[in-house]
């Protein structure tokens, strides 16, 4: 069960957030056509190791959080807001 | 006689208080400190099952969680519990205890027979034997297996007793309180650091409890951590899996020792602990040796024989056979000796040892080189026969009526496993051992191959303050240790001795040697693999005495070593966990929260019957005395809202607040349709898609201001639609300022519906006008209600006028109550959701069943709502060919050509023998009685006006239907401008 220390709440359980998987595509804009908007909702690196990903703490302050998680160990290494960037170390 | 196999001293049994169980019926006396596996050795009970696959009689093997063989059912009625091991369950006075898995008398069990059927009932019979006919799986074959292969019954009650969860923190989480186990608590404890000390037993101390000359140590250092208040004990409680991040989960027996719990008590508690650092000392398990017969009552591991002698002060037999592969299990000779046990012989495949020579000088027969070749007996071991080492055939039979097995120590790894560290081999200790550690966790002790008690406890020192200093805390002052000579764990390799006859690897599941070379044969040659196709290791035990013995088999087969084959994976439970435990408290009504609107007692003062809306309860209908049945109250209260008036509680929809200087680009971007062309005080409907354009949500969303928007959602949606916009506004367009706010508790809402809602808002609402010029349709404005803030919004679901008030929802009573005050002239009727259903499929609304995740806007006739220009999320992906294909199932009417034939939602649509589309909601018309429907069909406008067929091939019918435009009632929407 992972810990995921949220900035505004502390450090809570996994079971009061909502996992939206990887944080590191991004909507297509206005100018998007089917091609760009197929690949941002249907493909995924589903890397082998470290990883940013959305966490909601939808028990909590509800911020969609991006979250460093290593997809083998389950270590969460780092939390930013939305806005910010992570950096996938190795990457 | 009364416990004749009952030493008058020694152990940790009060000898002073005496407790009375009966096994299969007859009574027998036990003491205090007792299991009831020692308790039935203190009597001389000796089979205490059978078998699940053979039905081949069986004893006690073990003294502890490993116990393969003696499971029991304990207690009966409604705390019937099946498959407890007798080696953990801790007698209590009154307790009743049965055998499992016979047919006839546990002496005599009709099913042995298929002990003669063996050659049939190998490996994988399940998968071969009962594959064909295919029919006759589920009426012969499966209820045939299930009633020959079950072990023990379940009670089929509820359980009356209670569980509960518990949640705990800690610096040092210590697992298993042996001599490792304590002494890195008390290392960890003198530290300051807050300690957990899990223990599976009622006693503290591990094997310190069959060493007499280290009482003492143990006491104090039970005294020590006891006095020391970060220190927390937790006796009876089973570590069973370790997983993420430090989390590790227990169980712990609070009352399984008692008759009963006792009152506000809880049966067992489910912990979850987080610790920073975790120390396991989980010790070692002895294993078997796979020979002919090493299943017989009678056979059981040397060191439960020591244990049963010395901690229980319980003979295991009159004469006893030592066979041994390594120095350490020679003290279980010692042991019996010391009780009053003969030892008719120790038989050993090596040449000579320390230990060998120090039981010939005790005077025991000693047989070096030798091996058990088989097993004399019926329900009852009589004798051993020994051969020597790889002669093969039987050899000489020495009477014994216990033979006590040591195949060697398997490091208790399951919980480091299971931590993530990779296991590696021990080639002194034949054994795999805790690799490199990935998580906070450090073995110590006997768990990582460092045996003896001296030896475990100066490497648990150790390991306790690793763990401390790791934790944060400055190291303390070093413990006092016990001293005691270190016996040889290594074992010479010996996994099987081959001949005639069974020679088990899975005791409780009956795999032998020789099920595990056919995988083999059969291509089920990696470890996971013959483990499935076996069942080697699957049972309670997870093939605590057995399991590496099996890789071994497999590994001479697959002609590799064994450290090559490996071990299955190690998964939680470690030991069995009851289902209450893990469902704790939430059962029954606590599974889930019930949400009530806040006028759930005028529903219940009215009579209304409930219905389950996710989990909010809401009225389905009121019935009234007079109805005929159900269809006649949900007719009436329809007939009402088409005639006259009716109300109904929508408070369940869901309600957001979209406010801030971007909120109508953002509602722009989220719906399908335009918002930002909406004027203040005007609501709209929406169409909400997914991005890849199916329809997500629909409702009415309200201007309340330049900047603030009111957005409903349907019941089902609520917290999805809230998470969706959420979600965009983060990951999408965080440039946009908005903030978003769930309102549903909030506000309560109610609808009022029928040709003269317009007479009855008006006597509850004042400060509006609410003629039609000055309130028309999809008008919304503030008002008072009954004098309480309130907001009117003139919107219909139903087809007819209708107005929805919402009020902060404590006012929601007195406001419904002056709604039916001032209804009652017009003959106003409360509706409940039935009645609701009724009406939108009349006028040809979509809801739930026609959103239902695979629908898109043009399939719902709702394609022109999709707005022209600018973005949205759903626009480009909802333009895929396979979506907007003019074949897809589009919504229509649909009306029973017989007015008194029901068709169903669910129906298939048969159009030309072919099924082409679906009935999603079906009901009977007030305004043209009959049954009608709404469907989704294949070319749906091509068929309007002709007759298809609805069928319900589970119940058999075949209902003529006509395909009619949905929209059949009030097309030109009249009667809701009117
Ligand atoms: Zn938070």
């Amino acid at each position: 069960m992972l810990r995921i220390p949220c900035p505004h709440c502390g450090a809570r359980d996994e079971v009061e957030f909502i996992y939206r998987g990887d944080a590191t595509v991004t909507r297509p804009g206005p100018d998007g056509d089917v091609g760009a908007f197929h690949d941002y909702l249907y493909l995924r690196r589903n890397p082998r190791g470290w990883q940013v990903e959305w966490w909601q703490h939808n028990g909590g302050c509800r911020t969609f959080l991006k979250v460093l998680r290593h997809t083998v160990t389950h270590e969460v290494r780092a939390v930013a807001t939305a806005t910010e960037t992570l950096e996938v170390p190795g990457a | 006689m009364s416990q004749r196999f009952r030493l008058p001293s020694g152990g940790h049994v009060d000898r002073s208080k005496r407790l009375s169980f009966t096994f299969d019926g007859r009574a027998y006396d036990g003491h205090h400190g007792d299991t009831l596996a020692a308790a039935l050795l203190a009597n001389g009970v000796r089979l205490v099952g059978r078998s699940f696959k053979y039905h081949r009689p069986r004893g006690i093997f073990s003294a502890g969680a490993e116990e393969p063989n003696a499971l029991v059912e304990l207690r009966d009625g409604a705390r019937r519990e099946p498959n407890t091991r007798a080696t953990v369950a801790e007698l209590f006075d009154g307790l009743a205890a049965t055998s499992q898995n016979h047919r006839g008398s546990l002496a005599f069990d009709w099913m042995a027979v298929n002990g003669l059927l063996a050659p049939w009932l190998g490996a994988g019979f399940y998968y071969k034997t009962f594959m064909w006919p295919a029919s006759f799986w589920e009426r012969v074959y499966e209820p045939m297996i299930r009633k020959a292969a079950g072990l023990g019954r379940a009670s089929g009650l509820p359980d009356p007793d209670h569980y509960e969860a518990a949640h705990a923190h800690c610096d040092v989480l210590v697992v298993g309180a042996g001599a490792a186990g304590l002494a890195a608590a008390r290392a960890a404890g003198a530290t300051g650091a807050r300690v957990i000390l899990a223990e599976q037993d009622f006693l503290l101390g591990g094997d310190l409890l069959n060493e007499p000359g280290l009482e003492v140590w143990r006491q104090e250092s039970i005294a020590a951590l006891e006095a020391m208040p970060e220190v927390t004990l937790l006796p009876r409680t089973t570590v069973f899996g370790f997983y993420d991040q430090g989390v590790l989960g227990a169980v712990e027996r609070v009352a399984d020792h008692l008759p009963q719990p006792p009152a506000h008590t809880a049966r067992q508690r489910y912990w979850t602990i987080r610790a920073k650092e975790v120390v396991l000392a989980t010790g070692a398990h002895e294993r078997i040796i796979a020979f002919p017969g090493n299943d017989r009552p009678g056979v059981m591991l040397a060191g439960a024989a020591r244990t049963y002698a010395r901690r229980y002060g319980v003979r295991a037999g009159e004469t006893a056979a030592l066979f041994a592969t390594q120095d350490a299990a020679y003290d279980a000779a010692f042991a019996l000796a010391e009780a009053g046990t003969r030892i008719a012989a120790i038989i050993d495949p090596r040449g000579d040892s320390a230990a060998m020579q120090r039981a010939r000088e005790a005077g025991f027969t000693v047989k070096p080189g030798c091996v058990v070749t088989g097993t004399v007996g019926g329900n009852a071991l009589r004798g051993v026969e020994i051969g020597a080492v790889g002669s093969g055939g039987r050899g000489d039979a020495v009477p014994a009526d216990v033979l006590m097995v040591s195949g060697g120590w398997n490091p208790a790894v399951h919980l480091a496993s299971m931590s993530g560290s990779a296991l590696s081999w021990d080639e002194a200790l034949l054994a795999f051992v805790p690799g490199a550690a990935s998580q906070h966790e450090r073995s110590a002790g006997a768990c990582r191959g460092v045996n003896g008690i001296g030896a475990a406890a100066a490497d648990g020192a150790a390991a306790g303050q690793a763990a401390a200093v790791a934790a944060g805390f400055a190291a303390a002052p070093a413990i006092t240790l016990p001293e005691a000579p270190a016996p040889d764990h290594r074992p010479y390799e010996l996994w099987e001795v081959k001949g005639r006859g069974k020679a088990f690897v899975d005791i409780q599941d009956d795999v032998t040697a020789n099920d595990i070379r056919l995988a083999h044969r059969e291509g089920y040659s990696h470890i996971e693999h013959a483990k499935r196709y076996t069942t080697h290791a699957m049972g309670t035990d997870q093939g605590k005495v057995g399991g590496l013995v099996g890789a071994a088999v497999l590994a001479e087969a697959r002609e590799e070593p064994v450290a090559k084959v490996g071990l299955p994976r190690f998964r939680p439970y470690t030991s069995p966990v009851a289902w209450g435990a893990i469902a704790g408290g939430e059962v029954g009504q606590h599974f889930q929260p019930v949400r009530r609107t806040a006028l759930h007692g005028v529903h219940e003062a009215l009579g209304a019957v409930w219905m389950d809306a996710g989990i909010w309860k809401r009225p389905a209908y009121y019935p009234k005395a007079g109805d005929a049945d159900a269809w006649a109250s949900v007719k009436r209260e329809a007939r009402a809202v088409r005639e006259r008036v009716g109300v109904c509680d929508v408070s369940t929809l869901g309600k957001i607040v979209v406010e801030g200087p971007d909120a109508a680009t953002f509602l722009d971007r989220v719906y399908a349709n335009t918002f930002s062309t909406l004027q203040v005080g005007r609501a709209r409907y929406g169409l909400m898609l997914r991005e890849d354009g199916i329809v997500f949500d629909d409702g009415t969303t309200t201007r309340l201001g330049h900047d603030r928007f009111f957005v409903t959602t349907t019941t089902a949606q609520a917290g999805p639609v809230m998470q969706h916009l959420e979600f965009h506004l983060a990951s999408a367009w965080p440039d946009l300022d908005v903030s978003l706010a769930s309102v549903t508790d909030q506000w309560a809402a109610m609808s009022i519906a029928g040709p003269k809602a317009r007479e009855v808002v008006a006597a509850v609402v004042t400060g509006l006008d609410v003629s039609n010029e000055a309130f028309p349709f999809m008008a919304v404005a503030d008002c008072l209600a009954t004098g309480v803030p309130a907001r009117l919004f003139r919107i219909s679901f139903s087809g007819e006028l209708a107005y929805e008030i919402a009020m902060p929802a404590g006012y929601a009573a007195q406001v419904w109550r002056a709604v039916l005050a001032a209804g009652a002239p017009h003959g106003i009727e409360p509706y409940g959701v039935e009645a609701l259903g009724l009406l939108r499929i009349e006028k040809g609304h979509v809801a739930g069943s026609e959103l239902n995740g695979q629908t898109t806007a043009q399939d719902l006739g709702l394609g022109r709502m999709l707005k022209k220009k600018g973005d949205f999320i759903g626009r480009v992906l909802a333009q895929r060919p396979g979506m907007t294909d003019p074949s897809r199932p589009r919504l229509v009417g649909l009306r029973s050509v017989d007015p008194a034939r029901q068709i169903r939602a669910g129906c298939h649509l048969i159009v030309d023998g072919r099924s082409q589309g679906w009935i999603s909601s079906a009901t009977q018309s007030v305004v043209d009685p009959g049954w009608i429907g709404l469907g989704l069909l294949r070319d749906g406008e091509t068929h309007i006006g002709s007759v298809i067929v609805a069928a319900n091939p589970l119940m058999g019918e075949e209902v003529p239907v006509k395909v009619v435009s949905p929209h059949g009632y009030d097309a030109e929407n009249l009667r809701v401008r009117a």
